[in-house]
């Protein structure tokens, strides 16, 4: 049950007439990263907002390993182990990098209202050890430096990570990013790749959107890709990148 | 020397009862960004349940226990039916306004016939009769309770916010409601929470206020809705402590100008100085939330 394996069949999404994803099936491997890419609007993000419960699924069916996803709130789909970072960075300006990370263990906290106030020991024992977790998920990112900084004082690239630290922090199965890589320089997304390949060491299944080539090649083992809302290719990135559908999407037809 | 410190103990009560209304406000308006006109309805309703519990003979503690519950009961009410409703079919923030502003309507309406237009009063009680004189100070009992009740439920809501996961979530929703999806909090239910602990608050503070000047009436909330907004301008909206110094503030400005100036000019005294402040400094006196919402 803690494989962390996606499934998703035949899933789409309409905007007021408008289809921003028609029927998209497939599988993210447990342990595995897969790469979701596709030109602007072929509906990479929407596919991960359906997958997170943010946006209500309109047709299909996403499961994680037995248990089904679809229709499920989100808030209960982060509670089954999905995590996830946002293409425009949403960390707590004013609040240190600690704080923001300890927003990712809100799942794994039990301590309601009544609880507070019934053995308040308890919850101060609890919350160090949640802290604790943080600091060393933040050694591990090499960020720990940075604990006491408020997040808005960060670089670009040191942000992306306090935001990936917190989707870690609440433990999760499967990770999805969003374009984790846009607007960082080469050394940055060169670290990042580590970063994400430290990640799928640990066994936690990646669903990466990102249009970074060199990134996607890197970490991928299995490659996704979206055209106006539907699955065009699908395979290893170098399979990926000689497909004539792919290079057809991406660059136009010859004779067009 | 005396009638100075008689007004700094009259405005420091007065005061704590703002500032525990004021809580309540800056939870909804400041933190949950939603305009809530009925936040003085819930006061008058709790000072009303207070009334009533009291009038059974149940003890002054377990009165204002029925006050907060009552008073949260009814803020869960106005989220169900008003704000939730209105925030799933894409209501503008204007309607919710106007909503509420019914609903506040209503309650005075259905307050005024069920317990009239006529001010009612809490029955004696030895809270209510037990004073000291002290070199020319008197120091009402009630007083005293009104502020440690004040000072217990203010450490009890900052206890919430800052150290159980209900604060944590309440926080994050703050902030940005899908991120808050995403950690796992619950987002509707922890809107209710919230809805639920300023309505209490409001409640609480209605109960307080009404034994302070010992007076209930259907109208009593009205005002009360512009101090309260009035404070958590002054105090930066969505701060806490900042509403708590608001109140404490408000209590001391209005005592002092019925007792040096008039007690006609009483508003005009208090709300000018506010007006002051604000122009000097438009993000209020303690303003940290107001930065980090922009």
């Amino acid at each position: 049950m803690t494989d962390g394996e996606l499934k998703v069949w035949q899933i789409a999404k309409h905007f007021q007439g408008i289809v921003a994803v028609d029927s998209v099936s497939f599988c993210a491997k447990a342990g595995h990263v897969t790469g979701l890419i596709g030109p602007n609007g072929s509906g990479k993000t929407t596919t991960m907002n359906m997958i997170t419960g943010l946006y209500p699924i309109d047709a299909g069916r996403i499961m994680l390993d037995d248990e089904n996803l679809t229709g499920v709130e989100p808030h209960r789909i982060a509670a089954l182990g999905v995590a996830r970072t946002f293409q425009n960075i949403r960390l707590l300006a004013d609040q240190t990098v600690l704080a923001n990370v300890m927003l990712g263990t809100h799942r794994s906290h039990r301590k309601g209202l009544p609880s507070v106030f019934a053995r308040l020991p308890g919850v101060a024992a609890e919350e160090r050890a949640a802290q604790a977790r943080c600091r060393t998920l933040l050694e591990e990112l090499r960020i720990d430096r940075l604990a006491d900084s408020a997040a808005g004082d960060l670089s670009y690239g040191d942000r992306r990570r306090v935001e990936i630290a917190r989707a870690l922090a609440s433990q999760p199965r499967l990770l999805l990013l969003d374009e984790p890589a846009a607007g960082m320089n080469h050394a940055e997304k060169g670290r990042l790749g580590d970063l994400i390949l430290q990640i799928r060491q640990s066994g936690i299944t990646v669903l990466l959107i990102e249009h970074d080539i060199d990134l996607v090649s890197k970490v991928c083992d299995h490659i996704v890709v979206l055209n106006f809302g539907r699955e065009i290719a699908e395979g290893t990135p170098a399979e990926i990148r000689q497909s004539p559908a792919v290079i057809e999407a991406y660059l136009g037809r010859e004779d067009a | 020397m005396s009638v100075f410190l008689q007004q700094v103990v009259n405005g420091i009560s007065l005061g704590s009862t703002y500032a525990v209304f004021a809580m309540g406000c800056t939870l909804i308006f400041g933190v949950l960004n939603i305009v809530n006109m009925a936040q003085g309805a819930f006061f008058m309703g709790g000072a009303y349940f207070g009334l009533e519990a009291a009038r059974l003979g149940l003890p002054a503690p377990l009165a204002l226990l029925v006050a907060l519950v009552g008073g949260g009961v009814l803020g869960v009410l106005a989220e169900l039916v008003i704000f939730r409703t209105l925030r799933v079919r894409g209501g503008h923030r204007w309607m919710g306004l106007v909503a509420s502003l019914a609903l506040a309507r209503m309650m005075v309406g259905i307050a005024q016939e069920i317990f009239g237009t006529q001010v009612q009063r809490y029955p004696a009680s030895t809270l209510l009769d037990t004073a000291w004189d002290i070199d020319g100070v008197r120091i009402q009992l009630l007083q005293i309770v009104i502020l440690v009740v004040s000072i217990v439920l203010m450490a009890l809501l900052a206890l919430t916010l800052q150290r159980s996961s209900t604060g944590r979530a309440i926080r994050t929703v703050a902030y940005s409601e899908d991120v808050a999806r995403i950690v796992g909090v619950p987002v509707g239910r922890t809107i209710l929470t919230t809805f639920f602990l300023a309505g209490g608050l409001a409640g609480a503070a209605g109960m307080l206020l009404g034994n302070l000047f010992n007076v209930v009436s259907p109208f009593m909330g009205e005002q009360m809705l512009v101090k309260g907004l009035t404070v958590i301008i002054l105090g930066g909206l969505g701060n806490v402590p900042g509403a708590v110094a608001g109140g404490f503030l408000l209590g001391l400005v209005e005592v002092f100008s019925v007792a040096y100036v008039s007690s006609s000019f009483r508003d005009a005294i208090g709300f000018g100085l506010i007006f002051l402040i604000l122009l000097v400094k438009p993000t209020g006196l303690f303003s940290r939330f107001e930065e980090r919402r922009a």
